[in-house]
């Protein structure tokens, strides 16, 4: 093997995100490598729909993603648990109302 | 504190708490992932080789047909895992480049050649059989992208067994060429097809720690036994038999008893001293080195428009 083309650059790293059906959202399915956005669709299409899978594709250039710091996820998410209020189980309702 | 870490991750894979690209790992456990995945990716795109061998030769548009879509899928699966590696820090290149100068490994089935076209029917059958025992348990691997990219790969991999079995079962119903072609195709698979569980388990001195990250969920003679025993009922269907004098159903074992296997054989194949070793990696590195201008041309396309 040519051994200078290791040292080429790789071909831009992508998210793939596919809807589905209509109606429902776009997730997350994988990533894959393209050299530009219209490429990464098209590889998409022939990696992650070939099953029928979805209906629509999102190609995102991976280093555009900022994700939360896991470390952090004691900060970040904590708060949320002492508010169980904001639950509409935390309200006891009389029993003549039915439907609330 | 590396000795803390260590045992709060071991908690964290005890409780079946997955875990995530970004999470703290032990550089061991990182490792052996990247070993793992990639090996079985480089195992998915050689995978293609000695079925693409039959595409052209395929009886009949219907089986030619079939035959792409399962090729394709094999490349989508390399995909996959390919991407699942990346995640623990490794570049697709330095995988390619760990492959094609022969440092990384791949399942050594594909070392053997596929003579006749009933082999297309033996390698869905078996070989893909093999992988789906294997394959299976690591949809729950304690690693999330791993166990998410094989639940996609197990979704689409009982079509390739049982389009296999659909061949073997129509050659059983077909001339008297027909089944000796198909028996003799099972004879040359079967041996190799249990190998693919890998050693023994008390020759296998990194299961007990991957089964403890949860990595693997089942030892390989477990899977091993696993596998012969459906097989053994399955080849009475399809009216062959299995090339193994000693294969006896145990009633106090409640499992198939089998002969042994020829080890020294096995480490010779992965030692690069199979029937197909050096055609399957220089055809790899002969469609990366013709395909690099296509990379470079489609590099300068988006350069360019990037610049416009």
């Amino acid at each position: 093997m040519s051994t200078h083309s290791n040292s080429k650059i790789e071909w831009p790293l992508w998210e793939i995100f596919v809807r589905s059906k209509q109606g429902l959202d776009h997730k997350h399915v994988g990533s894959l490598h393209a050299a530009d956005a219209a490429m990464a669709i098209e590889n998409a299409r022939d990696v992650y729909t070939r099953r029928m899978e979805g209906i629509s594709i999102w190609a995102v250039e991976s280093k555009n993603i900022h994700a939360s710091n896991p470390d952090e996820a004691g900060s970040l998410y904590d708060p949320a648990n002492d508010k169980a209020y904001r639950h509409p189980t935390f309200y006891d309702l009389p029993n003549e109302v039915e439907y609330m | 504190m590396q000795n803390q870490q260590d045992v709060l991750f071991q908690n964290k894979v005890d409780k079946e708490i997955r875990i995530e690209p970004k999470d703290w790992m032990p550089e061991k456990y990182r490792q052996t992932l990247i070993r793992q995945i990639s090996q079985h990716a480089h195992s998915e795109i050689i995978g293609m080789l000695p079925e693409g061998n039959w595409i052209t030769r395929a009886p009949s548009l219907r089986r030619k047909a079939i035959l792409l879509a399962k090729v394709q899928d094999e490349a989508g699966h390399g995909l996959y895992l390919y991407s699942a590696a990346e995640t623990l820090g490794i570049s697709r290149d330095e995988m390619y480049h760990q492959l094609h100068t022969g440092k990384a490994k791949y399942s050594s089935i594909f070392n053997y050649p596929t003579l006749s076209w009933a082999d297309m029917g033996v390698i869905g059958w078996l070989v893909d059989g093999a992988a789906i025992m294997n394959q299976v348990p690591l949809c729950r691997s304690s690693y999330g992208p791993y166990a998410r990219a094989m639940v996609r790969v197990c979704k689409e991999e009982s079509f390739h067994q049982r389009q296999g079995f659909d061949i073997l079962y129509t050659l059983g119903k077909g001339s008297e060429a027909q089944r000796k072609m198909a028996q003799d195709a099972i004879n040359r698979w079967w041996w190799p097809s249990i190998m693919m569980f890998g050693p023994k388990d008390d020759e296998s001195p990194n299961s007990i720690q991957s089964m403890k990250w949860k990595i693997k969920r089942f030892s390989n003679d477990e899977l091993r036994q696993k596998f012969i025993d459906v097989c053994a009922e399955q080849v009475k269907v399809l009216g062959f038999t299995l090339p193994d004098k000693d294969l006896k159903w145990n009633e106090t074992r409640k499992h198939y008893d089998f002969g042994e296997i020829n080890w020294d054989e096995f480490w010779q194949v992965i030692q690069g001293n199979g029937p197909c070793n050096k055609e399957r990696l220089e055809a790899r590195k002969k469609a990366w080195t013709d395909g690099e201008w296509v990379r470079d041309a489609a590099t300068a396309y988006a350069a360019k428009n990037k610049a416009a």
